[in-house]
């Protein structure tokens, strides 16, 4: 796996799309920012991203995956993620790798176990059981779907779940379900790279974990307002 | 970067008629050779070329491949040109003579010609790395290619190296029989179909890699969904497009490549110029209709008039009288037309997912025009189309694909008219009650009784079924899916894969238009090589579309062994589509005996399209010693759907 890892990380380095030339499988990379988005909030409005990058072959690639939120000039959350990924099945890619967290302080790293890939009825699904330094467990479950309203007019609801196996009150962060995201989103494809699109959001926090918010008087459910751009290439 | 041409450029005379024809095809793109062609230039020379390629004779010729400025859609870009034109010259050649080309290199990569078609020695062949001997053509270099015509008909030539054959490598090759023509005409013209796009194919075949839908503006919206429920109701509805969400696949996905970004051609001009050829009143015109496409299949017509179709990748056919054709890309059809007097014609070919089009005019008078035909439907792919044959309708079948067709509408079926059809060749079906549990999936539209597989005879003439085994009728060996099929390089398997030759193809279903299928071609003579098959391969064509993958029976080119073929062996291919879309595929240097239904008169083609989720067959006569190229003609599938073919 190492092995292939370097290999594709070497090709990348050596070739690019317009060199692709006469080889069935060439080395390629995509670019997806899916979100990058402003959400209009009571307090100051925060700037969320994600986003993900892949290089490689059609069966072997290597993913870099990304999300974060910057608010009033500050980053507030990021986190990465570098994973091997390998098809496993016609519409399925399993994923293994590793996640660090820059934001929230102090950062924390995680092993990642993933499976991504497109579902019957054409859900896309993003599941994902992360394993942390202190023994901390969590999974997330993210999943959308397009409705083509016209060939560039696209509705995509999305939902994610996040859960956790301890309570960590450092980072606010309960066990069991701890939050999850509906969103809705209208694009409109200009071109297939280039889609600006606005929606909203609507974030809940569960259990302990809205126990932590309400005992520092955060809200456990907001609504947001966003407008974005979904850009790839 | 210029230089002379040698070749005489003279009109051309066609011995087997006695009346002296030359079209409109003369006039080429010659003038602007090499790079650094000033606009200005180009744009003149455009307007001169808007009659299409030059006609070259003779047996000696010099060829140079060039980068060429070109102008299709607005915007300037290179094209890859031979003797500075796109597509380039056509090529008359003679039966029986030696003809000698001489090929340079001006490009600065590799290049090569491919003589598609032309039964000549491997190392002629001109596919880098398999022919025999043949490593490409450098920049700067040449190759003399010298071979023994011993054919006639239409064909045609275009790289084989890259991706060059979507930059305008391509022409047109007529080869005169020694022998009369079985058929007479007053006009002989080419009339090449091919898709351009000012993109790099590099991007294309990446952007098909990262969003193997990136071109297709058909997908279904919601719009046909809420039409389809206020028609048929939620549950209908739901039922139907079961089998779609299941298998993640798309009913419209027809074409990889569309409209998006090609511009159609007919003889090098855009459909807002048009090819335009000539007649007179009560003239005879044969038509040489040439997919040169890279990825494009035409669907063709001539409203107001009936073709005739005389041959088939070169090879003369019993004559049928049709209203349309579709052409694979590679495939060749020729056509005879009549006009009875003197109203113009619109030669109208769109493509099969219905993106564009490619158009030309025939005419009296150049004065006139003709009305050019709105495109029809786009097509919608059903579950004939998925391989989901008779013999797989009973539900739970393996293969995951059983699927619950109780409900099914017959609306969504559009072929339940069997009154085209001879029912007592079917004595244990009763039509009447159209019992769909028995045959939900049969498109009979077209469909002749021959190919139901529990026919053992027809009764009529007496001759095996399709499917019998014997030579001509096809293959009776069941479908079994190699191990190298299962795995995420494969997303469908087509467990009821049949014999459909007599099904125009999606789209052309009950068209109210005589549309040609295989079943219609038969050899204008008799088989040349009448031996049963002393042995069959069975090669399923895979790939998984969405990871944009494509593969020989699950195993890409470049991992796979050549297949070994004995020196002078009679040997059937049968060929399994286990995808959605339609096959092209080609074999160098040796016939394709297309296996249609009848021994005696087994048509030869070079190029064979195997419909989605069908089966073909055809014999192969191991006649020619050496490596050869079998390939998907498709050009963004060919890199894995691929095999060499070694012949020893």
């Amino acid at each position: 796996m190492y092995k292939r890892i370097a290999g594709i990380i070497l090709g990348a380095t050596m070739l690019n799309n317009a060199q692709a030339g006469m080889a069935d499988d060439p080395i390629l990379t995509k670019v997806m920012i899916n979100e990058l988005e402003v959400r209009n909030t009571d307090g100051p409005d925060p700037i969320v991203w994600d986003a993900q990058m892949w290089i490689g072959q059609d069966l072997n690639k290597l993913w870099i995956k990304t999300e974060g939120e910057y608010v009033d000039d500050e980053l507030e959350e990021a986190e990465l993620q570098a994973l091997y990924s390998r098809a496993i099945a016609p519409y399925w890619d399993l994923q293994i790798g590793w996640r660090h967290d820059f934001r929230p302080k102090p950062s924390r790293d995680w092993l990642v176990l993933g499976l991504e890939g497109l579902a019957p009825y054409f859900f896309e699904i993003d599941a994902s059981l992360f394993i942390g330094e202190s023994g901390q467990v969590s999974a997330s479950l993210e999943a959308e779907y397009e409705i083509m309203l016209t060939q560039q007019w696209v509705l995509s609801p999305e939902i994610a779940l996040t859960a956790y196996s301890k309570n960590d009150e450092e980072y606010e962060i309960g066990s069991g379900l701890s939050n999850m995201d509906l969103g809705i989103r209208l694009r409109y494809e200009i071109k297939r790279e280039f889609a600006p699109y606005i929606g909203v959001n609507w974030s809940k926090k569960f259990g302990q974990t809205a126990d932590y918010a309400r005992e520092h008087d955060e809200d456990t459910s907001d609504v947001q307002v966003v407008a974005g751009v979904r850009i790839w290439f | 970067m210029r230089f002379k041409r040698k070749t005489i450029q003279q009109p051309y005379f066609n011995p087997g008629r006695r009346q002296f024809v030359q079209g409109l095809a003369l006039g080429g793109a010659v003038a602007s050779l090499g790079l650094g062609v000033s606009s200005s230039l180009f744009a003149a020379n455009n307007k001169s070329m808007a009659k299409g390629p030059n006609t070259l004779t003779g047996t000696h010729f010099d060829l140079a491949i060039s980068p060429l400025l070109v102008n299709f859609t607005g915007q300037e870009r290179y094209a890859t040109a031979v003797n500075g034109s796109v597509p380039a010259p056509t090529l008359r050649w003679k039966e029986g003579e030696t003809v000698t080309l001489n090929v340079t290199n001006q490009l600065a990569e590799d290049t090569s010609i491919h003589w598609h078609g032309i039964i000549l020695p491997s190392a002629m062949d001109g596919v880098p790395n398999i022919s025999n001997g043949f490593k490409g053509i450098k920049p700067g270099e040449s190759f003399q290619y010298r071979f023994k015509l011993e054919q006639s008909g239409t064909y045609w030539y275009h790289s084989h190296s890259g991706f060059q054959e979507q930059k305008g490598h391509y022409g047109a090759i007529v080869v005169d029989p020694i022998e009369p023509y079985p058929f007479s005409f007053d006009r002989d013209y080419v009339v090449m179909l091919s898709d351009w796009s000012d993109e790099n194919p590099n991007n294309i075949y990446a952007k098909l890699k990262k969003l193997s839908h990136y071109y297709n503006f058909r997908e279904r919206t919601m719009s046909d969904l809420t039409h389809e429920i206020s028609e048929k109701g939620v549950e209908q509805v739901w039922n139907e497009r079961g089998m779609w969400n299941e298998m993640r696949m798309s009913d419209r996905d027809i074409s990889d490549v569309t409209g998006y970004t090609y511009t159609f051609l007919m003889n090098g001009q855009t459909p807002a110029e048009g090819w335009t050829g000539l007649f007179k009143r009560g003239e005879k015109v044969l038509l040489r209709f040439i997919n040169a496409a890279a990825m494009t299949f035409f669907d063709v017509r001539i409203p107001g008039l009936k073709m005739t179709v005389v041959a088939t990748d070169g090879q003369y056919v019993q004559p049928v009288s049709i209203d349309e054709f579709r052409i694979g890309v590679a495939e060749t059809y020729d056509v005879i037309v009549e006009p009875k007097d003197d109203s113009a014609y619109s030669i109208f070919a769109q493509t099969i997912d219905r993106s564009g089009y490619a158009r030309g005019t025939l005419t009296p008078d150049l004065g006139l025009t003709a009305d050019v035909p709105k495109m029809d439907a786009g097509p919608i792919l059903t579950h004939t189309d998925m391989g989901m044959g008779m013999s797989h309708m009973n539900h739970g079948a393996p293969g995951g694909m059983g699927m619950d067709h109780s409900q099914h509408d017959m609306k969504t079926m559009p072929a339940m008219d069997h009154s085209q059809h001879d029912m007592k060749t079917m004595p244990t079906m009763d039509h009447s009650q159209h019992d769909m549990k028995t045959m939900p999936m049969m498109d009979h539209s077209q469909h002749d009784m021959k190919t139901m597989p529990n026919m053992v005879t027809d009764q009529q003439t007496s001759k095996p079924a399709i499917g019998s085994g014997k030579a001509g009728y096809g293959s009776s060996t069941p479908i079994t899916h190699p191990k190298t099929e299962y795995g995420p390089h494969i997303d469908m398997r087509a467990d009821g894969a049949q014999y459909r030759l007599d099904d125009p193809g999606v789209g052309l279903r009950n068209n109210g238009r005589k549309v040609l299928t295989y079943a219609d071609l038969f050899n204008l003579n008799t088989t040349p090589d009448p031996r049963e098959p002393q042995r069959e391969i069975q090669l399923h064509l895979t790939g998984n579309m969405s990871r944009y993958m494509w593969s020989v029976d699950g195993v890409k080119f470049a991992d796979a062994e050549p297949l070994q073929f004995k020196y002078g062996e009679r040997l059937r291919i049968t060929l399994v589509n286990d995808t959605m879309m339609n096959h092209p595929i080609h074999l160098h240097g040796m016939w394709s005996d297309l296996e249609t239904g009848d021994g005696r008169y087994i048509p030869r083609k070079h190029t064979v399209v195997v419909q989605p989720g069908a089966k073909i067959s055809y014999l192969v006569t191991a006649d020619a010693k050496g490596g050869w190229a079998y390939h998907c003609h498709l050009l963004y599938h060919m890199l894995g759907m691929f095999r060499t073919v070694i012949v020893s």
